[in-house]
């Protein structure tokens, strides 16, 4: 990561020391985001990653403009989100995690209605189409499935031809096949050179999506790089169980089919099988559960 | 998602945003306008407490109580006559007051604001849009409300100069008063669910307490005077000086229509929303930060 300190025109997001902190002096200080450091290039594709309460939606709501900051350096798309104008949130598109607005409108006509108010939006019926609401353009958003009314959101968060966008926990309520066409969506609008930050449970959604994953935890950056690499070669080391003498055993190595053969030749049974015998690389996920484990506790303080 | 042929996942990119300039307030204005004219004409709560409450209400009235006067000596109006004022004054209190406290209240809590303030909407445009939802709704309420009482309750309506001149001025204060104060009045539901049960009682009340279904002279005094504090009271007096004959002024509190006092009143109430609403407004819960 780039730390000389230098306002770089060709990132999309810098942020340096981000602080937030909830709460009253009386009742303790909960610190939502303590000393958080972020990148991202333009064009690039960033998954956030943490359990809930580890401070990603606030860093995304500072990030946006909506949440003042107690401290540190941020600049999103050159800016400071805290003093930005008209003209900075025409660049942005915004998709927050919750929404039960828009009840009364046709779903054409709540994208029409948000397109005027960018410069330079996309065809609106481009958006329907590309988020698979063709055939409930004119159905009222009142009457929308969970899944559709995301659909939606996403529709509403890319009209204005963003040049960055944030995705808050997009494809909550989308089934397999919704999902697929979404990432089909980001990775097209990746193509067309839109940044975009990814807040996600999905660890495939991650996996498939992002070029740069980032694992939060109370407020703090535990891990960054790309999911294929995230946790570093150590934490990808195959894994080998088995079962001797009724006890379950484990071995992590580099060299598995080595191991394996070993136990063939010293554990099997009559059958010449080792009981119980798996091999397994671990997956983002065991290593993002791995990440977050072994992360410290130490956010509450009293003031 | 089925998997519908006409199902694209891919989009062209956006156009280059190089010379394009951002809509002017005058556009937003109108499209905002236009989402919220659609949306309150779609909402079926909004259509029949908001905007044919006065109708049904002056229908319901002078049909029930048609065959009395109201007046004093030789001076008297039939019932339709003295009761339309009062609903004209309902009416604008209904599709400003109430219709802003109630929609801007639901719109914070269900999260229209918030998504509003993430596109370069100004929050100019957006009030505007609002303005303009109230003025249609309530121009068009007033003269269906004119109408009704003409065409169907043979009230003779003024027809010189002055009086409609007086109407126009008690009109636009009032509507003007009760949208800022409507905008004011927002922040105090607690949620989206809440507001119409906290918003209804109040009009409610002031209603019965300001000469709209009673007329004023028949309520205790101390009544009037608690009355006279809140605008209804005196967008009603304001709306019976054009619509009942000059002799019934003798039954306001003061024997006179006091103009000068209403406009004051009014205009006082204006200002407090203005200064009330700017400094209270919230884009979102106050429990979402």
């Amino acid at each position: 990561m780039d730390t000389t300190g230098t306002i770089s025109s060709g990132r999309a997001v810098r942020v340096r020391g981000l602080r937030k902190r909830y709460g009253t002096p009386r009742a303790g200080f909960k610190h939502a985001v303590a000393g958080l450091d972020l990148d991202i290039d333009r064009g690039e594709i960033v998954a956030v990653l943490g359990p809930n309460g580890a401070g990603k939606t606030t860093t995304v709501e500072i990030l946006e403009g909506f949440r003042e900051r107690d401290a540190g350096e941020v600049a999103v798309l050159g800016q400071d989100p805290a003093h930005a104008g008209r003209d900075w949130r025409a660049r942005l598109g915004v998709v927050t995690q919750e929404s039960r607005d828009l009840g009364e409108l046709t779903v054409a006509e709540t994208i029409r209605a948000t397109a005027r108010y960018y410069p330079a939006p996309r065809d609106p019926d481009d958006v329907i189409a590309a988020v698979g609401l063709g055939e409930k353009a004119r159905t009222r958003v009142r009457s929308l499935s969970g899944g559709q009314r995301r659909r939606l959101d996403v529709a509403l968060g890319i009209v204005g031809g963003p040049e960055l966008l944030f995705l808050d926990e997009p494809t909550t309520g989308f089934d397999p096949q919704a999902r697929r066409s979404f990432w089909d969506l980001v990775e097209s609008l990746r193509d067309g050179g839109t940044t975009i930050l990814l807040t996600t449970h999905y660890l495939d959604e991650a996996a498939q999506l992002a070029d740069r994953v980032l694992v939060v935890h109370d407020g703090a950056l535990v891990a960054e790089g790309p999911p294929g690499t995230l946790g570093g070669a150590e934490a990808r080391t195959p894994v080998v169980r088995w079962t001797q003498d009724g006890e379950p055993r484990s071995e992590r190595t580099e060299r598995p089919t080595e191991l394996v053969a070993r136990l063939a030749r010293e554990t099997a049974g009559p059958d010449g099988e080792v009981p119980g015998l798996q091999v397994t690389r671990p997956s983002l996920e065991d290593v993002y559960l791995d990440l977050i484990g072994a992360a410290p506790e130490t956010t509450k303080v009293a003031s | 998602m089925t998997a519908s042929p006409e199902t694209r996942t891919v989009i062209p990119a956006a156009p280059q945003p190089g010379p394009a300039r951002l809509p002017g307030i005058g556009t937003l204005a109108l499209v905002r306008a236009g989402v919220e004219l659609r949306s309150f004409v779609r909402e079926r709560d909004a259509v029949i407490f908001l905007f044919l409450y006065p109708l049904v209400m002056l229908a319901l009235f002078a049909t029930v109580f048609g065959k009395e006067a109201e007046g004093i000596g030789d001076v008297t109006v039939n019932f339709a006559q003295y009761f339309l004022p009062g609903m004209i004054a309902t009416g604008v209190m209904l599709t400003s007051f109430q219709s802003m406290a109630i929609s801007i209240a639901v719109e914070r809590d269900d999260g229209t604001l918030k998504r509003l303030r993430a596109t370069p909407l100004p929050a100019s445009a957006y009030f505007l849009g609002k303005v303009a939802q109230v003025l249609v709704t309530s121009a068009l309420q007033t003269a269906l409300l004119l109408a009704l009482a003409a065409l169907v309750f043979d009230v003779a309506l003024p027809t010189d100069v002055g009086r409609w001149f007086t109407f126009a001025w008690v009109y636009v204060l009032g509507t003007a008063a009760g949208t800022v104060l409507g905008v004011a009045f927002s922040s105090v539901p607690r949620s989206g669910r809440s507001a119409t049960a906290v918003v209804t009682p109040v009009v409610l009340v002031l209603q019965f307490i300001s000469g709209v279904f009673f007329p004023f002279y028949t309520l205790p005094s101390w009544l009037q005077t608690i009355a006279s504090v809140f605008p209804l009271r005196w967008l009603a007096q304001g709306m019976r000086s054009v619509f009942l004959p000059e002799d019934l002024a003798t039954l306001e509190q003061t024997g006179t229509w006091q103009h000068g006092l209403t406009a004051a009143v009014l205009a006082a109430w204006l200002l407090v929303g203005l200064v009330v609403g700017t400094r209270t407004f919230r884009w979102r819960r106050r429990d979402d930060g």
